[in-house]
């Protein structure tokens, strides 16, 4: 599951993907025509239109990726870098940046690749570039308030919307296509001549133009990868099929107090009901952890038996089939949920005889079990609540 | 032999899949602007340490536990794009020094134009931490709302002011 660095791709492992990386994008762009300042320039006043084409198509295309990777699985967007958002300043650098555009004719990435084929402009813009980062930087002092004014975060477009991620894409979608309709429309008016869309044949592209909207049209309806897993995990029909192993509250306190080493048990209660009581060698996680990485090393150790505990029986069986979905094993779900552990164990004092000929020994088993791991949580609740290091998601940007 | 550029929706296409690998393999985004903010860093440090140091914008990207500013993603990065636009320069016989400007600008104010609009992206591009490549690009393939915000300003603007700048452009005929 993507993405590989840190792991397995090191830090300085990464570099030499970058440059890999780097080739492919300046090769493209100049391949595309980014490296002619008319033509960057022409989609401004109509009659070349390339730019919009290729950067809209790259958005849409590598957006498109991104959904139906994270839909299959294979890319964790938890962990990858999304932009974060400082409004006032991002609104006013794209100001700046847009009066860069039209006097400079180049964008950063589009003058490099057009240094690098000998066009001088270019060379003077990159120049340029290099100047107005020291400007910025001298001058940091003015604007260093503002700089890091109006900060909200690492904000998904669709969320500032309030729409879903899926809609959101069948929308991009359609205004790409529809801005590509318009445009090539006003470059033949602007230029008869010379537009270059002359060139294109009409029918493959209204062809691929209904195809890539008709994609767009089935994304509205893909929930990403950890939605649907989770839906499918607590569909009554899916928990009826596969049934799950148990263990009983007596079985657990018995084990707990021999300290069976080759036990785990993972609580899934929220993070205030665990401090209050945490049961010996247990660690706390929220369900949606079981699709991180932060406690892939512990879920994958198939020799420990891993214990399954939330408040109810039913986030417990959720979470069992989940983690099996997910490909871990060797799970087993606490029998009536840790409020069952709670009320036969933990207080015990209100034990109903059942009527049989065990009755005492059980109630005593209970008793002495009750003190035992009262003992033990009270120990567990002092120092060190060990959690893995929290993964950090990783650091990029221009 | 008269260069022909690739379809731009193909073009589109593979620019698209270059940056979708990106995102898979490494985590995150192309950029630009960044590995200039690099160079810049790097070069003042070497001339001049102690103002490099003092300096509050710069000074934190420099000192103990930082690592050296060109040993950046960034920069090996576009050191790959200057040779991929070089190599696809070979490829389709485009490698030619020289200077292009509108119809009505001669070279040297083309240079001059060239460097106030460099220097505006470089300004520009810290305030928005990104270019149209690491902010407006990359930000919208991972649906981040500072990605659409910084392209909307950055095309909105070039829209805007076109008009004004049509005789950077634009022949006699076509800017009136």
């Amino acid at each position: 599951m993507g993405p590989f660095v840190p792991e397995p791709i090191s830090e300085q492992l990464n570099l030499v993907v970058a440059l890999l990386l780097g080739i492919g994008f300046g090769f493209v762009l100049e391949q595309a025509g980014f490296s002619s300042s008319r033509r960057l320039a022409g989609v401004f006043y109509g009659y070349d239109f390339t730019v919009l084409r290729v950067f809209f198509t790259a958005a849409v295309t590598a957006m498109i990726g991104v959904i139906l990777l994270s839909y299959f699985g294979l890319l964790d967007t938890d962990l990858i870098f999304v932009n974060p958002m400082w409004l006032y300043p991002a609104i006013v650098g794209g100001i700046i940046m847009g009066f860069g555009f039209i006097l400079g004719g180049y964008c950063p990435g589009t003058s490099l690749c057009a240094a690098a084929i000998g066009k001088v402009d270019a060379m003077f813009f990159v120049g340029g570039g290099l100047l107005g980062v020291l400007i910025f930087g001298e001058m940091f002092p003015l604007y260093k308030g503002f700089f890091v004014s109006s900060d909200l975060g690492s904000v998904k477009v669709f969320q500032s919307l309030g729409i879903s991620q899926g809609l959101f894409a069948f929308l991009m979608i359609a205004m790409a296509v529809g801005a590509f309709a318009v445009t090539t429309r006003i470059e033949r008016k602007v230029a008869p001549d010379s537009a270059p869309s002359l060139a294109f044949s009409g029918f493959k592209h209204t062809a691929a133009g209904l195809g890539v909207l008709a994609l767009g049209g089935v994304l509205i309806f893909l929930p990403d990868y950890k939605t649907s897993l989770t839906r499918k995990t607590t569909n009554p029909a899916f928990i009826m099929a596969n049934p799950v192993v148990e263990m009983t509250a007596d079985e657990l306190a018995f084990r707990l107090v021999d300290l069976e080493p080759q036990i785990k048990i993972l609580d899934l209660r929220s993070a205030d009901a665990y401090t209050k009581l945490p049961l010996p060698g247990s660690v706390n996680l929220a369900q949606n952890d079981l699709f991180g990485r932060e406690w892939s090393s512990l879920l994958s150790q198939r020799r420990v038996k891993k214990v399954l505990v939330a408040e109810d029986e039913a986030s417990e069986r959720t979470a069992y089939l989940l983690a099996c979905q997910l490909g871990y094993e060797n799970f087993v779900i606490l029998k009536g949920g840790f409020l069952d552990f709670d009320r036969t164990i933990l207080n015990s004092a209100g034990y109903v005889p059942m009527g049989n000929r065990w009755d005492e020994d059980v109630r005593k088993f209970r008793e002495d079990a009750k003190l035992q791991l009262q003992k033990m949580i009270a120990d567990n609740k002092t120092p060190a609540n060990k959690t893995p290091k929290k993964e950090k998601s990783i650091q990029g940007g221009c | 032999m008269k260069t022909r550029y690739m379809n731009p929706y193909l073009a589109g296409f593979f620019l698209g899949l270059v940056l979708l690998a990106t995102i898979f393999i490494t985590g995150r985004g192309l950029g630009a602007s960044g590995a200039l903010k690099d160079i810049v860093v790097a070069s003042l440090a070497a001339v001049a340490p102690a103002h490099a140091e003092k300096s509050t914008f710069f000074g934190t990207f420099l000192g103990a536990g930082k690592e050296y500013p060109l040993k950046a993603w960034l920069i090996f990065e576009v050191a790959g794009v200057l040779i991929g636009a070089f190599l696809s320069g070979i490829i389709s016989d485009r490698l030619k020094v020289v200077t292009e400007a509108g119809p009505q600008v001669r070279t040297k104010p083309r240079w001059l134009f060239a460097v106030l609009g460099g220097a505006l992206f470089g300004l520009g591009a810290q305030f928005a931490r990104g270019c149209t490549s690491g902010a407006a690009l990359s930000g919208m393939a991972v649906l981040s709302t500072a990605g659409f915000v910084t392209m909307i300003a950055i095309f909105g603007t070039g829209y805007a002011v076109a008009f004004f700048a049509r005789r950077l452009w634009l022949s006699p005929k076509e800017g009136r």
